[in-house]
């Protein structure tokens, strides 16, 4: 089977943004007041091919450590469709 | 006998000229490396240089850590063999676990090129002999991606073995502890974001950065036989 993967890599809690730290700044200029805690990350979509979606889980997560994402610096998500 | 230094380029590398030519003005043997060999020629020094590794795709030094060389790097430093990484070269050896933390987007998300001034916290490393201990060396940085991270507890613990080799006096990009190049446990691996090569001649600006790799060149002197 073949299953469409997403990965959401994000900066982990409480390791400093300056993406989204930018962007929360530049809102305000443009009138959206009252936004907080912006942080920016990366979504890649992936086509694997698996026995089932939780074979197809697990390879993903496993791409997600050694190369989707660096584990120091970032956590990521996983959504099998 | 001068030390024979391999020079690791990978597609998207562009310091490799500059590192030939500092090292070679120093006595040195300095020849390129092919990323994709799987073996070292007969090298005392391996130098990871600057630039953009496989277009730093996905994040800086994520793919160049994959690169076939990479194994014979890990083992040339294993076996008590020197190995320096430069700039996006420090990137590659934190992608590739053989230094600790990783490099993030500057504070400020400014592309730094710029004359920095960095402290040297210890100078008893094969890295850094020739200088004295606080000794300042005036070397030019030139990255987006040298915010230095690590963790609290790893943090600490390369302070109290002496890891953290220079700091930055003034710190451009927001690094931890203003780190600007840490050592490996062993004192084998060297990471830092500042370009010693293009500071090794006063027609440059600065010739600290020779201390750097003539410190690697006495070192070498000092281990192989003569």
């Amino acid at each position: 089977m073949s299953y469409v993967a997403s990965v959401n890599v994000m900066l982990k809690e409480g390791i400093a943004d300056p993406q989204g730290l930018t962007i929360q700044r530049a809102l305000p200029a443009l009138g959206f007041d009252g936004v907080g805690d912006v942080r920016v990350g990366k979504r890649i979509v992936l086509k694997v091919e698996a026995a089932n979606p939780d074979d197809a889980r697990e390879r993903v997560e496993k791409m997600c450590q050694r190369l989707l994402s660096n584990p120091v610096i970032e956590s990521f998500e996983v959504v099998v469709e | 006998m001068s030390a024979r230094i391999g020079i690791v380029v990978f597609p998207g590398s562009n310091c490799e000229q500059d590192v030939l030519r500092a090292t070679s003005a120093l006595g040195a043997e300095p020849s390129y490396v092919w990323h994709a060999d799987v073996e070292l020629p007969d090298v005392d020094i391996v130098v990871l240089p600057g630039g953009f590794a496989h277009g730093d795709y996905l994040r800086t030094g994520a793919i160049a850590r994959f690169s076939p060389i990479m194994d014979a790097v890990a083992r040339h430093a294993e076996l008590g063999g020197l190995v320096i990484g430069i700039c996006n070269g420090f990137q590659v050896l934190c992608e590739a676990g053989l230094l600790p933390g990783a490099l993030r987007k500057n504070a400020g998300l400014k592309f730094l090129c710029k004359w920095v001034d960095v402290s040297v916290e210890n100078a008893n490393t094969p890295f850094t002999s020739r200088a004295q201990a606080g000794q300042v060396l005036h070397i030019p940085i030139n990255h987006f991606e040298g915010n230095y991270y690590c963790e609290a507890h790893e943090l600490a613990a390369m302070k109290a073995k002496g890891q953290v080799v220079l700091r930055y006096t003034d710190d451009p990009n927001g690094s931890i502890d203003a780190i600007a190049g840490i050592a490996n446990e062993d004192f084998t691996i060297f990471g830092l974001m500042p370009h010693p090569e293009r500071a090794c001649e006063s027609l440059l600006g600065s010739e600290d950065g020779a201390l750097i790799f003539s410190s690697m060149l006495d070192h070498v002197a000092k281990s192989v036989p003569v």
